[in-house]
């Protein structure tokens, strides 16, 4: 995969992000506003000294009027972004490369999602009008799939897979706990998740991410104009991203235990980053659990863990809080929740505070690099962004 | 003279046990919740046609259309890949229609005209009553030809219309009502025996000579004087499947037809008597050509595959008698109209395409080769009828069904090509990765008067 990356030429200097959960009282407009105020205080700035913006967002609103209009924007260039799952991260992406490029200074990339006004279980997405064949197979079900394949391949009992996906999720939400905007602010046993009721497969409440509201915002600059408005600006090492051909929706050689738009985005951040283990060298990492076996295959399509050894390390606590290679210090999708145009930023906003020292209750010692991996689609057929930022 | 040519039944994998109803005996085969009569009639006709039979003209009959105005027809046609030259002709109005579909048919055999005739019924009768315990959901199909290639050749036939009030429904009324039984056996019963005769004196068939007598009708009675008057014996007369089918509307005579085939020698005669708004009777000649015929799956063979566990309220509810809480998921969406249409060979036939550089298959069809990146070097295959087998699968709880949980599945084709679909007439604690599977023709849903048909994958029956 061919990319030059921007190393260390793309500053944050401010962030917002709001909690997430169930904002019965706010629509999505406000909880821009949130986010938005949250970010220009951070950075010192106010709307007007922003350049342009890059707002995404998967289904709540359309547009670059939704966020010009929410903040009364005086005629700013906003471009509405949309990657799925991705979302979030791909606006931030974007308006990278904007500054990189000298167009513009000062940008803010905005995530936001209101999911909690459907009025139903899950996640649901409208398509264009189509001839009616596609599988209606839910999120949860298409990464269900994940679980027996990879109990399969690496002979894992299914049973003794069963507590490594718990104690996934009694990880994250332990996380969570310390975490004052996260949606779930509570320690899970792993016996309660063991037992949660069954929504596909292997997978009951307790694997899937939670659905919520809230919208998170970043505002970037080149780096050398970070230090005008940040003291502890964070530095951008890598942003990659790759959409696969959905080989695995028509070969049979795809196994359903590796993403290979992952493996292809990570090996492309690593280049770019200058990043050879990645297994020593990241200090923290926020990816994208959506549901529990999602993040164990992610240990090993990032290179955290060898081939079909993710589950040892996951038991062994490597990835635990207090572990040596923390993921998802502020409780993941899991526990923070998932409004999908906001997440990518959320996840950004957990490196924001951990490479300043921020992190309250939840500080991991001394991190010198972060990464964050963002996905949107399903195994077979998806999306994958990864960046590595530090200080 | 004409003739059957090819043949093909159906019988859905469902069963509702009289027990469950309180009414009795036996069972009564049950389309499943995503089946209808088209969709049945579509898995009848997969056999009549299989390998390419050549028809000109479809004709279709049926109690239980799946629209009021739209051609079924012409989903057949697509649904079995038949060229759209094809004409189409749909029978309705009494049960007796799917015998007089196969009279039709083989009218146009005699003329020249190849015709695949369906005969397919999903029978609702209102809860606790007679049509709802006795009826039964199946299917079957014919292709009539010219004599010389004929399996079973007509010898006689005769035709009695009756105007009589015996079974009667309104086109706004969901369930069938009855008049006194004894009077219409009464009154139809020497109509019967007449038909029967007439046509037996066409062909110059002395009853005593006949290897199977099938008897089908709205009224048991009015058929039991029948063996009598014609001095058959109980040995040549017909099982008719009272007990593990029920009677299934316009497809039943054929249905019936159809196991006497899958049974039948060279030089077997067979007569059949359908009784409704009066009597079709005809006479059949099996030939030295059914030795031939390619692999029909058999009456018994769909009879024996089945499950017999369903709640009464779970079928109350697949017929749309029963109200029921809504999922909490959004309601499946319209399909439109202008992709269908481009879309139909993949949609209705479950066409999709191989790279013809480097084999790769693609379901759907692709332009650009998934494998070798070739462009616009695809042949279309069809796929309905490639072995397959469960890649990886899952339980799907969330999921909008009539049916939960969903068995969500990645399907992988012989020779290359793999799917997600649906399972449907699956225990979910039978699935295992590896599991044979077969492709069968299915209505999704139906959202805004819009029936969803397309293909899902079951374990071979």
């Amino acid at each position: 995969m061919a990319s030059n990356g921007i190393r260390d030429r793309v500053a944050i200097v401010g962030m917002g992000c709001t909690a997430f959960g169930e904002h019965w009282d706010k629509g999505p407009e406000d909880l821009l506003v949130d986010a938005a105020q949250e970010a220009y205080r951070s950075a010192g700035v106010d709307g007007e000294q922003v350049d342009a913006y890059w707002l995404g967002t998967m289904g709540s609103g359309t547009s670059g009027l939704m966020l010009s209009e929410a903040l009364k924007l005086p005629y700013k260039p906003v471009t509405r972004i949309e990657n799925m799952c991705a979302t979030g991260s791909e606006a931030m992406r974007n308006a990278a490369y904007a500054v990189a490029s000298g167009a513009y200074d000062l940008v803010m990339a905005i995530g936001v999602e209101k999911l909690k006004d459907s009025g139903y279980s899950g996640l649901v997405i409208t398509s264009p009008p189509n001839d009616g064949t596609r599988s209606n197979m839910t999120a949860p079900a298409m990464f269900a799939l994940l679980a027996p394949a990879y109990a399969k391949k690496y002979g894992v009992d299914e049973e003794q897979l069963k507590q490594v996906l718990a104690r996934i999720a009694w990880k994250n939400h332990r996380n969570g706990a310390k975490n004052p905007k996260a949606q779930f602010r509570k320690e899970v046993p792993i016996e309660a998740i063991c037992k949660s009721p069954a929504v596909a497969g292997m997978l009951g409440v307790f694997d899937c991410s939670g659905v919520s509201d809230g919208a998170a915002a970043a505002i970037l600059c080149r780096a050398e104009d970070a230090h005008k408005y940040s003291k502890h600006p964070i530095f951008i090492k890598a942003l990659s991203f790759a959409a696969g051909p959905a080989h695995g929706y028509y070969s049979q050689d795809y196994d359903f235990t590796t993403f290979p738009e992952v493996v292809a985005s990570a090996q492309d951040a690593y280049h770019q980053a200058g990043v050879k283990d990645p297994r020593e060298e990241i200090s923290m990492a926020e990816v994208h659990d959506c549901f529990t076996p999602t993040e164990l295959v992610l240990m090993e399509d990032m290179g955290f863990s060898a081939r079909g050894q993710a589950w040892k390390d996951v038991l062994d606590g490597r990835f635990d809080g207090d572990g040596p290679q923390p993921i998802n210090p502020d409780g993941g999708l899991k526990s923070f929740g998932h409004p999908i145009g906001a997440s990518g930023l959320r996840m950004m906003y957990e490196m924001w505070l951990q490479l300043r020292g921020e992190a309250g209750p939840r500080q991991i010692k001394n991190p010198k690099v972060g990464m964050t991996h963002n996905l949107g689609g399903a195994p077979g057929r998806c999306v994958s962004f990864v960046s590595v930022v530090g200080v | 003279m004409a003739g059957i040519v090819r043949y093909g039944s159906y019988v859905p994998y469902f069963r509702l046990t009289r027990a469950a109803i309180g009414a009795g005996k036996g069972e009564r085969a049950v389309a499943s919740f995503d089946e209808d009569a088209v969709s049945m009639a579509v898995e009848a006709g997969r056999d009549a046609v299989r390998g390419g039979v050549a028809v000109d003209a479809i004709l279709f009959a049926t109690l239980s259309p799946a629209y009021a105005e739209k051609l079924d027809t012409a989903t057949i046609q697509a649904a079995l890949d038949l060229p759209e030259t094809v004409s189409s002709a749909a029978l309705g109005g009494s049960s007796r229609m799917g015998l007089a579909a196969l009279l039709l048919g083989l009218d146009l055999a005699a003329a020249g005209k190849r015709a695949l005739v369906c005969a397919s019924d999903l029978v609702i009768g209102g809860p606790g009553g007679g049509r709802e315990s006795e009826g039964g959901d199946a299917a079957a199909a014919f292709v009539t030809g010219p004599d010389s290639e004929a399996i079973a050749r007509v010898l006689g036939r005769a035709s009695a219309t009756i105007e009589i009030l015996d079974a009667w429904r309104l086109p706004e009324d969901r369930f069938p009502r009855q008049w006194e039984e004894r009077f219409t056996a009464e009154m139809m019963g020497p109509a019967i025996v007449d038909a029967a005769r007439r046509a037996l004196q066409a062909g110059g068939v002395d009853p005593s000579t006949l290897t199977t007598v099938i008897l089908d009708g709205t009224n048991p009675r009015a058929m039991a004087g029948l063996p009598k008057a014609l001095g058959l014996k109980p040995e040549q007369i017909a099982d008719t499947l009272a007990a593990s089918v029920g009677r299934a509307g316009c497809a039943h005579a054929g249905l019936l037809l159809a196991r006497a085939l899958d049974g039948a020698r060279p030089g077997d005669r067979i007569l059949v008597v359908c009784e409704a708004d009066g009597a079709d009777a005809l006479v059949l000649e099996v030939t030295d050509a059914i030795t031939r015929l390619p692999p029909v799956r058999k009456v018994d063979r769909w009879i024996a595959a089945k499950r017999n566990d369903l709640p009464y309220n779970t079928y109350l509810k697949w017929r749309g008698i029963l109200p029921f809480e809504p999922p909490r998921r959004p309601d499946p969406e319209r399909p439109a109209a202008p992709p269908m249409r481009r879309h139909e060979r993949w949609k209705l036939a479950f066409v999709g395409s191989r790279c013809a550089k480097c084999h790769a298959g693609h379901l759907p069809p692709q332009r650009v080769c998934v494998k070798c990146g070739a462009v616009d070097q695809m042949r279309d295959e069809r796929f309905a009828d490639t072995s397959c087998q469960v890649a990886t699968y899952t339980l799907d709880h969330l999921a909008y069904s009539l049916q939960p949980p969903v068995v969500a599945a990645f399907v992988d084709y012989e020779g290359g090509g793999r799917f997600a679909c649906e399972l449907t007439d699956v225990d979910p604690k039978e699935v295992a990765i590896g599991n044979h599977l077969e492709m069968t023709f299915r209505r999704l849903f139906t959202v805004q008067g819009v029936h969803n048909y397309f293909w899902k994958a079951r374990p071979g029956r």
